[in-house]
Formats: structure tokens, C-alpha cells, sequence
């Protein structure tokens, strides 16, 4: 099955390039304004972004089974990482097989666009069939701590960001523009743009601290410029990717930047609890995949639902 | 033909199950050794442990890397030795010497002398999972016996999850490789141990690993 990719998706693709082209330049200028400056951090972040945007360029273009299985090996990523940072129970090691299990069967779902079975497969069979499993290994020591560790990644990392997917496969005449794929592109360009945006500001006008106990570098001044620009891009970016009428746009903007700050802030408060900078090592200059895909984690469902109520 | 087997083994299928299904932490890469001859050991908790430190080479050097290993162990049934011989490319020394036998890590010091990498699992066996064992001193005689030869310490973490001895069914997680500065020989073997053990304990201090109980 071939993806029919709008004129809207290749544009807004082509601008993810543009943009990625003048961040080089700027990063380029930098180097060449203070060379003995270190932004060995800020040159391979850029780096990574490169490669970020091409496989998902690739993913996007080449079909929508592509595309899913793309997401899926995210979630895999995703989870792998998790699993490995979070501490685990020895006796559980067979439990974390079969927790690996859901992330085909829910991307199955997805690809079949089978909706009930998607919006229940996780929080209702494998949230009953996992803790079954665990007791019939028989390991009682921390059992509570062992199941809802488990739970919560799954949910996260595999139901959360399976909604993205899902986007992909919702019927196309609906946002005749864009299909599926611009709802991608508008869910996952808006949540990275919203965490450079915080940033950015952040680090131009930050002074009142908003969350200082979970993310001390958090301000206030970075979360209400990115929520402004943010809000202001999905504005503009809705009428050619979305099937959203301007207010709703707005809204989703409203709903995606703030969604997107707790995403990432609640990967924050996991890495403080487990006592870590970063969560892996997978993209330079980022940490690991939970870094990148934490905001993710909280818009995906959000703003899948937000539209599926508004227009499916 | 068997050397093509080889490099089909470890250059595709061995590398997509540890890029792939496991995903690597590596830190210090470029202490690796580029050439031989060098000994690489590391702590054991898995079988992974050998194709981990195996797809750390570029497979230039695949023909030098031979994994040295327990011939009472590797060696069984005919087809079984020859894959293990032959594909996996193992160094097999007898565990247990008897009276009368030459030196067991002859084999090893011929193989140092032409120039190949060894990798050395000095903890003997895999033993309990993410448990550091106490080195045997098999290692300082084989660095006593090759002083020119340098000695790189890897730390594994994690491998001991993913495939502990005694289980069939790998489970997938990050694993940390952690690798230390070449060593060079002390003048004797205790003091070569000692310093072994203080690089592990170092290297394995670099990470922050959440409990496996």
C-alpha cells in the first residue's frame, strides 16, 4: 500500500531541512566567532537532528507500513532504554520478554487501524496478563514496585507513542489536505519545535524558576515564549496539515506546549529518582531516546484524541 | 568458504543482535587495541559477552580475533567444535593441568607471537549474573610470558540480564562496555593482579546500574 504524500508533507519536510540547514549555519558561525569556545554538545545535537530528520523523512515517504514499523522500532527503543536504567527484578527477566511481546502485537493493531483493540490492548490485557505472570513466577519481594515500574513504561513508551502511529492510518478523506502523515508531521514537528522554543527562550529571558525541584533550569519566561511561538506556529501550520478550524489550531498549540513541558518533565523526575544526566547514549548530544521522545510521550495521546474527538 | 562463514557470522548476524536487539553503551572506544598483538579481558556473565567484545573490532581484524576459551567446555561433539573452531574462532586451552602436560597457555603465547588478539575472560566461567568474580592468575603468567604485549581491561555490564548462563530466551537491554587503559607488566604477579583488579573495580565504579535482585 503507498502512502499518498501530499504536497503539504513534502513542503513541511522540505522546511524541516531549511530549518536543519540554517541551524548548521548558525552552529558553523559560532564555531567561527569563538573558536576556543567548546559546542562540541551543540555541534553533535545538530548532527543527530540530521540523521533524526532523514530516517524519519525516509520513514514518511516510503509507505505508511514504513512509517509504522518506524514508530515501532521507537517504542522498542524506547522501552529497551527504560528497562535498562530502572532497576528490575532478576526473577522478572521472562516478564520483560513478554512485556517486549506488546510492542509488534500493538503496532499490529495499528497497522490493521483495528481502533478497540488498540485503545485497549495495553491497559486492559497486558495490564491484567503481566502481574499474572509475575505471580506465577512466585517472587513476592518488591512485587508492587516490579509491576507498576513495568506499567508505566509500557503505557508511556509503547501505548503512548503508538498513538502517533495511529494517526497514520486514520481515513485520509478526513484531512483531505495532508492525510495521516501531516497529522504526524504537525503532532512531531510542533513537540521538538515547542522544546527548542522553551529552551531558546529560556535562555534568553529566564530568570523565575518554575519546577526547580524536578528541573532546576526550567523558567518560567522559557515556558510561556515557547507556548506563545508554539501556539502562534500551529496557527499557521494547521490549515495546510490539519483538518483544524483556526481556534482549534490554537488551541492544539495550547495543548501540545503544555502537554509537551510535562512530558518532559516527567521523564525529568525519572531521571532524578534513578539519579541520571541522561538516559542513554543512542543520539550524541541528546543522551538517549527517552530524552528526545519525552514530550512525546504526553502530546501524542493528547493530541491524538483531541483531533480523533474534534474530526474522526 | 569458512572463512566467508566467518564474516557472515559476525559481520551481520552477530552484529544486528548486539546493535539491534541488545544497543551498546561504549565508553573509551578508541582504547581498543588497532592491531596485534594484544590481550583484551574482560569480566564473564554470558555468552553475549564474546560477541559483544568481538563487534567492538572492525572486521579487518576479524581474522586476528580468536576468543580464548575452555576446550572441556567448547570442544564436544564434532559439529559442535568445528563451528566453535572455525566460525566462532575460539583459542581452546585445557582448564585442568596434569602432570607431565606442557605449559596450557602455549597455545596462547604462539598465537600472541604471530601477531593475533586474545580475548581473555579471566574470571574462568560466567558465574552469577552482574557479580564481579575475583580474577584467576592464569592472566598474569600469560602477561608475564608476553611483557611487550599490552592489556586492555573491559568492563561488561548488563550482558548477565540479557543472556545469563542457564537461560535460553534473550531478553533485550542496553548494555554498558566500558574500556579501560592499556596495561603494561609489573615485574610481578601479584602486583599485576592487584593492579588488574583496582582497574575493574575503577572501570565498573564509571557507571551508575540500577539493582538486579
Amino acid at each position: 500500500m503507498q502512502l499518498d504524500v501530499s504536497s503539504a508533507v513534502l513542503w513541511s519536510l522540505g522546511g524541516l531541512y531549511g530549518i536543519l540547514i540554517i541551524a548548521s549555519l548558525v552552529v558553523m558561525f559560532l564555531l567561527w566567532r569563538g573558536p576556543d569556545k567548546d559546542q562540541t554538545e551543540l555541534v553533535q545535537r545538530i548532527r543527530s537532528w540530521w540523521y533524526i530528520v532523514t530516517i524519519f523523512t525516509f520513514a514518511m515517504v516510503m509507505s505508511r507500513h514504513v512509517a509504522v514499523v518506524f514508530f515501532a522500532f521507537v517504542s522498542f527503543l524506547a522501552l529497551k532504554e527504560y528497562l535498562s536504567i530502572v532497576p528490575t527484578r532478576r526473577a522478572d527477566r521472562r516478564v520483560l520478554f513478554w512485556a517486549y511481546l506488546a510492542i509488534p502485537l500493538q503496532y499490529y493493531w495499528v497497522s490493521q487501524a483495528w481502533y478497540g483493540m488498540f485503545i485497549i490492548f495495553i491497559p486492559v490485557y497486558v495490564f491484567l496478563l503481566l502481574p499474572m505472570r509475575m505471580v506465577l513466577i512466585g517472587e513476592t519481594k518488591d512485587f508492587l514496585r516490579a509491576a507498576g515500574t513495568l506499567h508505566w513504561g509500557i503505557m508511556t513508551l509503547v501505548f503512548g507513542i503508538s498513538h502517533i502511529a495511529y494517526l497514520l492510518v486514520l481515513p485520509q478523506e478526513r484531512n483531505p489536505s495532508a492525510g495521516g502523515a501531516g497529522l504526524v508531521l504537525f503532532l512531531v514537528f510542533l513537540t521538538q519545535f515547542n522544546d527548542v522554543a522553551q529552551y531558546i527562550w529560556g535562555k534568553l529571558l529566564g530568570r523565575h524558576k518554575i519546577i526547580p525541584k524536578v528541573s532546576p533550569n526550567k523558567t518560567w519566561e522559557g515556558f510561556l515564549g515557547g507556548l506563545a511561538t508554539t501556539t502562534l506556529l500551529a496557527f499557521l501550520l494547521a490549515r495546510w496539515l490539519t483538518p483544524l478550524a483556526w481556534h482549534w489550531a490554537l488551541l492544539a498549540g495550547v495543548l501540545i506546549s503544555v502537554a509537551g513541558f510535562i512530558g518532559d518533565v516527567t521523564i525529568s523526575a525519572l531521571k532524578r529518582d534513578i539519579g541520571l544526566k541522561d538516559t542513554g547514549s543512542l543520539l550524541p548530544g541528546h543522551g538517549g531516546i527517552l530524552d528526545r521522545i519525552d514530550s512525546l510521550t504526553y502530546t501524542a495521546p493528547l493530541f491524538f484524541h483531541f483531533i480523533y474527538y474534534l474530526h474522526y | 568458504m569458512v572463512r566467508l562463514l566467518r564474516y557472515l557470522f559476525y559481520g551481520c548476524f552477530i552484529r544486528l543482535i548486539v546493535l539491534i536487539v541488545l544497543g551498546l553503551n561504549v565508553r573509551h572506544r578508541h582504547r581498543l587495541p588497532k592491531f596485534g598483538p594484544a590481550i583484551v579481558v574482560a569480566n564473564h556473565n554470558s555468552h553475549l559477552d564474546t560477541m559483544v567484545l568481538m563487534s567492538l573490532f572492525p572486521l579487518r581484524l576479524l581474522p586476528k580475533l580468536h576468543p580464548v576459551a575452555a576446550m572441556d567446555y567448547f570442544l564436544g561433539s564434532r559439529l559442535f567444535s568445528w563451528f566453535t573452531l572455525k566460525v566462532v574462532g575460539i583459542l581452546p586451552i585445557k582448564r585442568k593441568v596434569e602432570r607431565g602436560d606442557d605449559n596450557p597457555l602455549e597455545p596462547c603465547n604462539q598465537a600472541l607471537r604471530e601477531g593475533q588478539v586474545l580475548i581473555v575472560f579471566p574470571e574462568g566461567s560466567r558465574g552469577e549474573p552482574e557479580h564481579l568474580q575475583s580474577f584467576k592468575g592464569g592472566i598474569a603468567r600469560l602477561a608475564e610470558n608476553n611483557p611487550a604485549v599490552p592489556v586492555v581491561p573491559v568492563f561488561l555490564h548488563g550482558l548477565g540480564k540479557a543472556l545469563p548462563k542457564g537461560e535460553a530466551v534473550l531478553v533485550p537491554f542496553f548494555c554498558d562496555v566500558f574500556i579501560g587503559e592499556p596495561m603494561s607488566w609489573t615485574g610481578d604477579r601479584r602486583s599485576y593482579m592487584h593492579q588488574l583488579d583496582e582497574r575493574m573495580k575503577l572501570l565498573a565504579a564509571e557507571g551508575n546500574f540500577p539493582t538486579w535482585e
